[in-house]
């Protein structure tokens, strides 16, 4: 069966391709699928009868139970045929309804196949769970299908009933199935229905959900608007759909756990209720419609509320004549629909109002259909009236009279209708009328129009065209074959018997053509009189339901009902969602509180031990932290706050120095050194002052929040170190590094080898941190230009600012020559290429494309003498860092404040100079490499990321010592080089380039706080946050 | 076996640290934010220390003698924490500097699209078109006229008397 399902699946997947090269014929090879699981039914068919059928079981997620695993009894035999069989005979029909150039064909046929695949193992699975993600896959697939022409509202709209209305059902379903399981300790299906849980409110509970997946699924009432609604979808779908799949899934379900449950009274009441009323209401709305397709949809509906009724009553009997109408049901609903969409291709419509004469044209079709509709009316000898006269034997003789007699009436009076609107079916579609409605009134609005009212005596029926005899076929052979099974109907109970012998009660029924002159043949006899007396008044019908009262349509129920979901949805989420980043923090916050606080107060036994410090020049380094976070909370001026920020962090690095942790502290030096350039780069744009708060009350509930967490915190950090009660993992770690690792320094093989992992998914967030950044500055691209000095244009000088009337004067020499030849100093971008002899003479080799105010000879000699010197020291703290403080990051971040230093001194493009390369290539190469090395650790037969150590002797140097590792520290130099690289390139030279070309409007001097005034000019009544109290200076 | 009773110093700059960051934090100006996100930022890299244990020599192997070594493991989550708040700080001040591109200030306002829903539930507006709400839409009949399919055009029609 798994090999079934993966034909299914293969030709789902490759449908597409298959579509666009052969055609329409596609279809022909797609057929092959579902004849294939139609074959391979049939082929099993005397040892399923036999009760020897094939299980199979693969396991999926063993940790769940769940199996992948198949059964196949005689209920899913009967299912696969139907499933296969109909479903390669309708594909075979779509290789000659279609247009060959109709749109989506490829997808149409994929997801076709997919949904028969779907129908397949759902009517095969033997595990609860597996059953339900095939029932799901069904309601996807189905969604698909009956969406097919997107582009149309009435396709989408139906698409979205069904799914919404299946996927409520199925996900009730869900919980029945799970209830069902739990209370019967398998989720075996044949061992539940073996052993059914009984008595228990679950199991009751269990019994409704389930039923509430088949009643949506088999749209039953109040849950039956879905399915005319789904006629939207082109007509094989349709014939596949009413026919063999998506609602003959319902009805499944329910004849899978009839034989369990169908004595539970809750059972059969929604049974019978459900049942009677729908194949009634089914009935009586077929009789008005004037959409053929309309007509079967809900003759569909009527149908299912019989089938439900007959496999869910629970006697042997009933199971069996339900079968038997399952199969017969199957055949000619498929076959009426198959002929309507001829008469639809052929006519262009399919309102029986135009309709006139089509009979004589299209014989064969007509046939067909006459055919199908005999066997849906019961007439004999047709396979509708052997399982019909079986039904109604059956019920006849219910143990509860009272019962038997209401379904007994019900499905008479169902029958009735049954074959007035399939003898007015036939007529509307073949029959040739006297006259029809002109064209123009059938398109009116006014749908209840009835053809006696408005025909007219001159109005043109359709034109007919004759349509390829390819489409005929298919439905002649179901409507032929309805007839076949009828003659052999001892073959039918033998092949059925088997699992109407499951039920529990009842004498067994059987399936014959002629039982004589029984009260069932007179009943049946009465019913076909009273169908067609009701056919032939079928105009006083008409008009007197026109004027009845219709009562709530389900439909508009459904509508309205889901309006009122979307407001409830919407107010909740105008509750809830307010929007607000401090509301939403500190509602996390005060979750925080209240449940770490509150375990903490109340169930935490606080160390009885504390020590105050561990050396008292933690107490400095502490007071500098506090003090500084203090004075941060109430700094105004962002310069002051970032600058407090700075000094706590430096004082944290000597925290962590007494701590014992000397590559914290270098790298939190480091990485503080850098925040503090980052923050200045930016605050160059922002306003100096941070926008102005009254002292409102939402001030003293941040207080409140803020201290309630630290207090929190602090609670936490008390318990904490007693908490541990094992002995730390990190114990070996110091073993470990040297001999596995090669590296002394035990944080450093930490990073690069015992835990790499984790670094590797670090330096993945500096990557994206740093496209990030990037693309927020950039916008639409990676990274902009590298700026080379002999590019700069003289005219623009960097961070110039205020034109300076003294600019010439301050040219060192070189330029002064040129603006003296030259006569000026404007456009000439050529001239300021510099000369060799010039270039020797500056410190800095772009410190010429600087605005002469600003640059200064002190920095620019400190630089020059300390960029290399600083390279250096990072190259030895990547070297050394295995062995002592140091390593990737604080080498790579060394590099970066190098970059900083030499960006700061000469302008962006010094900086295009000191690092001529794009960052996203150091960022990848970095990412690479680590990963890279990993990988060939496994080439190498070792685990990924594990270190391999190299001892080499070399004359003269010594000996060198060379763990694997250095490459992936290398890869995180580059990485972090990488995000600094970003950042000056981006929050830099970027926004210094905007600056000087006006993209963006200066406000103020640069980082400056002394352009106040400026301030509330340019940030304008926008910077207030509308909602907000508070008011800029 | 590292002493595992709580250092007091420590644990008052970890509260303040949190205190000062948390309150920063529930600020609208992002820079504020930010701020506040580095405070509690550096207090969370502290109180790892402190569930480490207590202070010890570095872990360096052969400088010090093992037992007296401080825990390097939550040394080792520290340090990648410190670099990734680097990366972090320079994200959202891209974001700032985005923010004053397009408003001229850093605020954080509220969201637009929550604001909308609210604005429109309060007054029993709608605020997205769904198909399966509108009450006054077509009729089963209206939609069956339209829904045709894409079929084969068949055979020419044959040209006969249709009435009798």
């Amino acid at each position: 069966m798994l090999l079934l399902l993966a034909v299914h699946l293969a030709a789902a997947v490759v449908a597409p391709v298959l579509v666009r090269w052969m055609g329409r014929k596609a279809f022909w090879v797609l057929a092959l699928a579902p004849a294939a699981a139609a074959a391979w039914a049939l082929s099993w068919t005397s040892r399923v009868q036999a009760g020897d059928g094939p299980v199979e079981s693969v396991e999926w997620i063993p940790v769940l139970g769940l199996d992948l695993t198949f059964r196949l009894d005689t209920l899913s035999w009967l299912m696969t045929l139907i499933v296969g069989g109909v479903g390669a005979l309708v594909l075979i029909y779509c290789s000659a309804y279609f247009k060959t150039s109709a749109a989506g064909l490829g997808r149409f046929g994929g997801v076709f196949v997919a949904f028969s695949g779907a129908m397949l193992g759902l009517v095969t699975a033997d595990d609860l769970l597996l059953l339900f993600t095939f029932w799901e896959l069904t309601t996807v697939t189905s969604y698909l299908l009956i969406g097919h022409y997107a582009e149309r509202k009435a396709s989408r709209r139906a698409a979205m009933q069904a799914i919404v209305i299946t996927t409520a059902g199925g996900l009730a379903m869900l919980v029945g199935l799970v209830l069902l399981g739990e209370a019967a300790g398998t989720y075996l299906l044949s061992e539940v229905i073996a052993n059914p849980p009984q008595g228990s409110t679950a199991v009751t509970v269990a019994i409704v959900c389930l039923l509430a997946g088949a009643v949506t699924k088999s749209a039953l009432i109040p849950f039956h608007f879905w399915l005319p609604a789904a006629m939207a979808a082109p007509t094989p779908v349709s014939a596949y759909l009413h026919a063999a799949a998506m609602v003959k899934a319902g009805v499944y379900l329910v004849a899978r756990f009839a034989p369990a449950y169908s004595t539970d009274p809750t059972w059969v009441w929604i049974i019978v209720v459900l049942g009677c009323g729908t194949m009634l209401l089914g009935g009586y709305r077929a009789l008005r419609q004037h959409d053929l397709k309309l007509i079967l949809a809900f003759g569909t509906v009527s149908q299912l509320g019989l089938i439900v009724l007959l496999v869910g009553l629970g006697t042997r009997a009933t199971a069996l004549a339900g079968l038997a109408m399952l199969g017969a049901h199957a055949m000619f609903k498929a076959a009426l629909f198959l002929v309507v969409g001829v008469v639809d291709a052929a006519t262009g419509t399919r309102d029986l109002r135009r309709l006139s004469g089509v009979g004589r044209e299209l014989k064969l079709t007509a046939l067909a259909g006459a055919l199908a509709t005999a066997s849906m009316i019961g007439l004999p000898p047709f396979a509708g009236y052997v399982a019909k006269e079986a039904g109604l034997e059956a019920l006849g003789h219910l143990d509860d009279t009272t019962a038997g007699l209401i379904v007994l009436v019900a499905v008479s009076v169902g029958s009735v209708l049954t074959v007035a609107y399939g003898l007015r079916l036939w007529w509307g579609a073949f029959s040739t009328k006297p006259a029809v409605v002109p064209e123009a009134v059938s398109d009116s609005t006014e749908p209840g129009t009835s053809i006696h009212e408005a025909a007219h005596e001159k109005a043109e029926p359709a034109p007919i065209t004759h349509p390829s005899l390819l489409l005929v076929w298919p439905a002649m052979i179901l409507a032929v074959l309805g007839l076949a099974v009828a003659l052999l109907p001892q073959l039918g109970e033998h092949l059925l018997a088997p699992y109407a012998d499951t039920y529990p009660e009842g004498e067994p029924g059987h399936l014959v053509l002629w039982a004589g002159f029984t009260p069932t043949f007179v009943l049946t006899l009465a019913i076909l009189l009273a169908g067609a007396l009701l056919f032939v008044i079928r105009d006083r019908v008409e008009r007197w339901q026109t004027a009845a009262y219709h009562g709530p349509e389900a439909d508009r129920v459904y509508r309205r009902f889901m309006r009122r979901l979307d407001d409830v949805a919407a107010d909740v989420t105008a509750v809830t969602q307010r929007g607000s980043l401090p509301l939403y923090l500190g509602l996390i916050l005060v979750v925080f509180v209240v449940s770490v606080g509150g375990t903490a107060l109340a169930s935490t036994v606080f160390p009885s031990e504390v020590r105050w410090w561990d050396t008292p020049a933690q107490l400095v380094f502490a007071a500098g932290t506090i003090a500084s976070a203090l004075l941060v909370t109430r700094a105004r001026r962002r310069l002051k706050a970032v600058i407090l920020l700075g000094i706590g962090g430096y004082s944290v690095a000597g925290l962590f120095l007494l701590h014992g942790a000397p590559d914290l502290a270098l790298t939190q030096v480091l990485v503080e050194t850098v925040t503090l350039v980052v923050f200045v780069l930016v605050l160059r744009r922002l306003p100096p002052y941070f926008s102005d708060r009254p002292l409102a009350a939402s001030r003293w509930v941040r207080l409140a929040l803020g201290l309630a967490v630290g207090l929190t915190v602090a609670g936490i950090a008390l318990v904490a170190p007693g908490a541990r009660i094992h002995l730390p993992v990190s114990k070996d770690f110091a073993e470990e590094a040297y001999s596995f690792g090669g590296g002394k320094n035990i944080v450093n093989v930490t990073l690069v080898d015992i835990r790499a992992w984790d670094t590797m998914g670090e330096i993945s967030v500096l990557l994206v941190a740093a496209t990030g950044v990037a693309s927020l500055v950039f916008l639409s691209r990676r990274g902009g230009a590298i700026y080379r000095a002999d590019e700069a244009r003289t005219e623009r000088s960097v961070w110039g600012g205020t034109a300076d009337p003294m600019a010439a004067l301050r040219r060192p020499g070189g330029d002064r020559a040129q603006v003296d030849a030259g006569g000026m100093v404007a456009d000439r971008d050529e001239s300021a290429v510099p000369s060799s002899a010039s270039r020797g003479r500056e410190w800095l080799q772009a410190g010429r494309t600087l605005a002469p105010q600003r640059r200064s000879v002190i920095f620019e000699v400190v630089v020059r003498l300390l960029f290399h010197t600083m390279i250096v020291y990072s190259v030895y703290l990547l070297f050394s860092g295995h062995n002592a403080p140091g390593g990737g990051f604080a080498a790579g971040l060394v590099t970066g404040i190098a970059l900083i230093v030499r960006y700061l001194a000469g302008g962006r493009y010094e900086l295009g100079e000191a690092a001529p390369v794009q960052p996203g290539l150091l960022l990848g190469l970095g990412l690479f490499l680590s990963a890279g090395v990993g990988l060939l650790a496994l080439l190498a037969g070792g685990e990924v990321l594990q270190s391999w150590i190299i001892d080499i002797h070399v004359p003269v140097i010594g000996d060198i010592h060379l763990v694997t590792s250095l490459f992936f520290d290398l890869g995180v130099y580059l990485v972090v080089v990488g995000l600094v690289l970003d950042i000056l390139r981006s929050l830099g030279a970027e926004i210094d380039r905007r600056a000087e070309t006006g993209e963006d409007p200066v406000g103020g001097d640069a980082v400056g706080g002394d352009a106040e005034g400026d301030v509330p000019a340019q940030v304008g009544v926008n910077a207030k946050p509308a909602g907000w109290d508070g008011s800029v200076p | 076996m590292i002493d595992m009773s709580p250092n007091i110093v420590l644990v008052v700059t970890i509260g303040v640290l949190f205190a000062a960051g948390v309150y920063l934090l529930l600020e609208r100006s992002l820079s504020r934010v930010l701020i506040g996100v580095i405070l509690i930022g550096n207090g969370a890299n502290l109180l790892f220390l402190v569930a480490g244990g207590a202070a010890g020599r570095p872990p360096i192997v052969g400088n010090e003698p093992e037992g007296r070594m401080s825990d390097p493991l939550p040394q080792a989550m520290v340090l990648t924490a410190i670099v990734i708040t680097l990366g972090m700080t320079a994200f959202l001040l891209a974001m700032a500097y985005r923010s004053w591109q397009l408003h001229r200030h850093d605020e954080v306002q509220d969201d637009v699209e929550d604001r909308r829903i609210a604005r429109l539930a309060a007054v029993d507006e709608r605020a997205f078109a769904d198909l399966d709400t509108e009450v006054a839409a077509e009729t089963l009949d209206e939609e069956a006229a339209e829904a045709r399919d894409e079929t084969d055009e068949g055979a020419p029609a044959t040209v006969r008397e249709v009435h009798p």
